[in-house]
């Protein structure tokens, strides 16, 4: 008993991978159990599979981020679902084979390693997504991420600057300590995989940044040494492994996240609402993935009136209106947040759209000297 | 100008000269209208008629036929054709005028079904040979193991339709104890294909499942053709004529003919299915005065025309069916899967009908698909799977085969012409599934057999190819196509639901090795259990999915 306490207690980040492998094993071996006791007991098997449509996706205000319903898929030895039944089942397999060898696959590899399945290979690689998402969504019910399952993003995340030290113990290297304020003028990438890393840090919020540029300004200007914060670079809609850097962050160190992104639907509804939320064809992730305590710093409508923006804004494209209004009627996120709403509504009738760098119409510093200590003065006024 | 003397004969020169013909020169000028127009057709024609008249012969004395034919190739033009049956064998002096005179028989006076109607075709045969070779006829009959067997060799006095005893002898030995032998040499050929002998004889054994048929060829070989069933087929009756078939010219001769002296009797006894009240129906709906009393020979054009009428307008009976003896489906069926082998038959059977005052039965028999083609079975436990050869060639953009039957006779020639092939034609058989160019025969692996079975089956010519395209026969062989075309719609439909559904299996089937293979992998099966896995799968689904 008092051995397992020990353990437990000072469990390192690499034990513990070592612990999810197993849970994942374990995973895996139970779904294949439950195919083969179902043959024994004289029934055509059947996988349930989250159903992915929009129309099984929810959100919940209590939760704070999108989910998927209680609907499924049941995917059985039918001629409609014996091929992806298939499939689903050589993925698993393969992942079991990638989490015992600690090794790992990108989507594009493993489409390649279909290639080899005969009658199961895929004839395009958006096909071996949809069942690669589907595994994934199974397996999320488990609480597992697609990266414990072995398959990682394509891309790797953005990058990182500031109040931070980032522990990386993945093997064989062994523990690197890498000190996000002392890479001068560069900065730390996420990387694609998060599953050896832990933090140390002084910050008292994390501060999500759409653009590379205002990015760099910040970091080239030392923002962090004002005041203590973890610059995290999106560069538009936050990949996969950003949005879970970004969850890590918040849980490990407990720090509030601020988004800033420029003042226009897209930087609401896409990249602040995916990045707070999840996304609805990834929805089985979000629990994984979103970041529910998120809040949007600016640049808020209200900013283009407070800071005079008004003449260096340019008018909405139908696109833009479009999203925007889609977002008010269609989005659950939007339509569970009145404040949300009404914000759209008077971009909407402002007709206006303004970028991070508007700001720069006051001087190139000025959202360093004046925009962002005076909205970090009151973050009770950020958009929720 | 009066014409010159000599371009001109007279009335006398002419009457000189106008004398009454011979039905045997007739034959003689005019042979193809019997079908001894080539020698392929000679020969097939000579053994039909032998065939014919030996089964009816056979049926009639109450015997199960069996019948041998031989043909042997005796020059290099010349054939010798010898039929022989185990019948009730020719009383002796009979012999030689069924044999050596056209137009001699039983069969054309009464009206019963049989094969042979005119009394033409044995002695026509006969004469082909004399005519073609010189040689006269052999015939060899016994009627009781009491008598020897009577040999005869007869030819036809063509001029006087007479027949000419060559010579005669009993055989006291003859192999047989009752049975007749015929045997005619003549210029012939012996043929496949179409209108083969063969072909002949295995299409009559489909179509008189009652009857055995042997046949030796030029070559020596022996083809028996074994009957199916053993039991003889119902002896038909001989009936007057139904009144809805009548027309008036023939009343009229009938009324003038009868030996009943009144009406009444008249119509009760020299017309089927009349009795005391529709003879009363008749004569009351006729008006005119007519009576029950009336004297037949006196009723006058008018009154006759009345009375044909009333006899249209009175409802009747239909003629008893009795009087027809259709082949039945049990025998077409079992006729059908002997000679015809296939993978599906149906069948239909009309009840009598009318043409003429003549009773008829339409019969359809279909075959469909090969016994030996491609195909999709279904077995006990649910599970499909394909019999049969795949490189088999496909029959589906062949037009259908047709074999036609009169009085279980098969029609070999002219097998576009006549009331079937123009019921089959005019038949849609595109509404059962079936492509048919327009103007045609369907397409498809199809056998179609179809019988017409009556008191006397309206030939075209003498030498019976097709049969005349009456309304009444018409509309019953389309009705008896529709009723086959939608059976075959529904087989057809089945059949192509098996195919679709063993093509779902195979598709699903392949995925089982991998569902196997993966659930192996994860859980570190052996080998031998993921075989037994993928054996259960393929098991659950056959289980799992129903074929309706």
């Amino acid at each position: 008993m008092a051995k397992k306490a020990k353990k437990a207690k000072k469990k390192s980040r690499t034990e513990e991978a070592a612990s999810k492998a197993e849970t994942t094993l374990r995973v895996i071996e139970r779904t294949a159990r439950r195919v083969l006791d179902a043959v024994k007991r004289g029934e055509l098997p059947k996988l349930a599979v989250p159903s992915r449509t929009l129309s099984n996706v929810i959100y919940e205000p209590d939760v704070g981020h999108f989910e998927l319903g209680g609907r499924t898929k049941a995917r059985s030895l039918d001629l409609r679902g014996a091929r992806p039944l298939a499939q689903t089942l050589r993925l698993l397999a393969l992942s079991k084979e990638l989490v015992e060898a600690d090794d790992f696959a990108t989507k594009r590899e493993a489409y390649y390693v279909a290639k080899g399945w005969g009658d199961c290979r895929f004839d395009e690689q958006s096909a071996s997504d949809a069942i690669l998402d589907d595994v994934e969504a199974l397996a999320a019910a488990d609480g597992l991420s697609r990266e414990a399952l072995g398959f990682v993003p394509e891309s790797h995340g953005g990058s990182v600057a500031g109040r931070l030290i980032v522990i990386d113990e993945t093997p064989p290297v062994g523990p690197v300590r890498v000190d996000c304020a002392a890479l001068g003028s560069g900065a730390y990438t996420v990387p694609r995989s998060l599953e050896h890393l832990s933090f140390e840090s002084d910050a008292e919020f994390v501060l999500a940044i759409e653009t590379g540029g205002m990015f760099q300004r910040l970091s080239h200007h030392r923002f962090f040494d004002r005041r203590p914060c973890i610059l995290l670079e999106m560069g538009g809609v936050p990949s996969r492994a950003t949005r879970r850097f970004a969850r890590q962050l918040v849980e490990q160190l407990s720090l509030p996240l601020y988004v800033f992104t420029d003042c226009d639907p897209y930087g609401f509804a896409n990249i602040y609402r995916t990045l707070k939320a999840g996304s609805g064809n990834a929805a089985h992730m979000s629990h994984l993935y979103a970041v529910p305590s998120a809040r949007f710093l600016g640049v808020t409508p209200r900013d283009i009136v407070d800071f005079g923006l008004e003449d260096a804004s340019q008018p909405l494209t139908d696109t833009d209106r479009k999203r925007g209004r889609d977002a008010i009627r269609n989005d659950p996120f939007f339509r569970a947040h009145p404040a949300w709403v009404d914000a759209i509504e008077e971009l909407l009738e402002m007709g206006v759209r303004a970028e991070q760098q508007a700001l720069a119409k006051w001087g190139l510093n000025f959202v360093i000297d004046e925009y962002l200590p005076r909205k970090l003065a009151a973050p009770d006024t950020f958009l929720p | 100008m009066p014409p010159s003397a000599a371009a001109r004969l007279d009335a006398r020169d002419l009457a000189s000269r106008q004398r009454s013909i011979s039905v045997s020169e007739f034959f003689l000028k005019n042979r193809h209208l019997l079908g001894f127009d080539s020698p392929g057709r000679a020969l097939l024609t000579a053994v039909k008629e032998a065939v014919d008249n030996a089964l009816d012969a056979c049926e009639e004395a109450g015997l199960l036929p069996e019948v041998w034919v031989e043909i042997e190739r005796t020059g290099d033009e010349t054939v010798r054709v010898a039929v022989e049956d185990n019948g009730p064998g020719i009383v002796e002096e009979q012999i030689a005028r069924i044999f050596g005179k056209l137009l001699y028989g039983s069969k054309f006076h009464q009206r019963a079904q049989s094969r042979g109607q005119q009394g033409m075709g044995i002695s026509a045969a006969g004469m082909y040979g004399q005519l073609t070779t010189g040689e006269p006829m052999r015939i060899v009959s016994r009627t009781t193991r009491r008598h020897p067997a009577r040999e005869r060799i007869v030819s036809i006095d063509a001029a006087k339709n007479r027949p000419e005893i060559h010579a005669r002898r009993d055989i006291e030995d003859w192999h047989r104890p009752h049975g007749t032998r015929v045997e005619i040499a003549m210029v012939g050929q012996y043929q496949h294909g179409a209108h083969s002998v063969p072909l002949y004889l295995k299409l009559t054994a489909a179509a008189n499942p009652h009857v055995t048929l042997h046949l030796t060829d030029p070559d020596g070989r022996t083809i028996t053709f074994a009957r199916t069933v053993r039991k003889k087929p119902p002896r038909p009756k001989r009936i007057q004529p139904h009144p809805h078939g009548v027309e008036l010219g023939q009343l009229i001769q009938m009324l003038k003919g009868t030996e009943a002296t009144h009406l009444g009797a008249f119509l009760r006894k020299d017309l089927s299915q009349v009795g005391k009240r529709t003879a009363k129906a008749i004569i009351e709906r006729a008006g005119q005065g007519l009576t029950a009393r009336s004297y037949c020979k006196r009723i006058a054009r008018e009154k006759a025309a009345a009375l044909h009428r009333a006899i249209e307008e009175t409802p009747i009976r239909s003629p008893s069916s009795d009087c027809v003896v259709p082949i039945g489906a049990a025998g077409l069926l079992r006729g059908l899967e002997q000679q015809l082998p296939a993978s599906f038959y149906t069948v239909a059977s009309r009840r009598p009908a009318v043409y003429r005052g003549n009773p008829f039965v339409v019969e359809v028999a279909l075959a469909w698909g090969r016994r030996d083609a491609a195909h999709v079975e279904i077995d006990e436990d649910g599970r499909l799977r394909e019999v049969g050869d795949p490189s088999e060639p496909d029959r589906a953009r062949q037009p259908a085969r047709l074999v036609r039957f009169a009085n279980r006779v098969p029609l070999l020639y002219k097998q576009s012409h006549g009331a079937i092939h123009r019921a089959v034609v005019e038949t849609n058989w595109r509404r059962y599934g079936l492509e048919q160019p327009s103007g045609s025969l369907p397409h498809g692996p199809m056998t179609l057999m179809v019988h017409v079975a009556s008191v006397w089956v309206p030939f075209t010519s003498e030498s019976k190819e097709a049969l005349a395209s009456y309304p009444e026969i018409l509309r019953e062989l389309s009705l008896a196509l529709q009723t086959v075309g939608r059976a075959l719609k529904k087989h057809v439909r089945h059949e192509r639901r098996l195919e679709r559904e063993l093509e779902k299996r195979v598709a699903i089937e392949r995925y089982l090795p991998h569902v196997a293979g993966a659930i192996g992998d994860i859980l570190a099966l052996p080998e031998g259990e993921r075989d037994a896995l993928v054996e259960r799968l393929d098991g659950l689904v056959h289980r799992a999915r129903k074929v309706a």
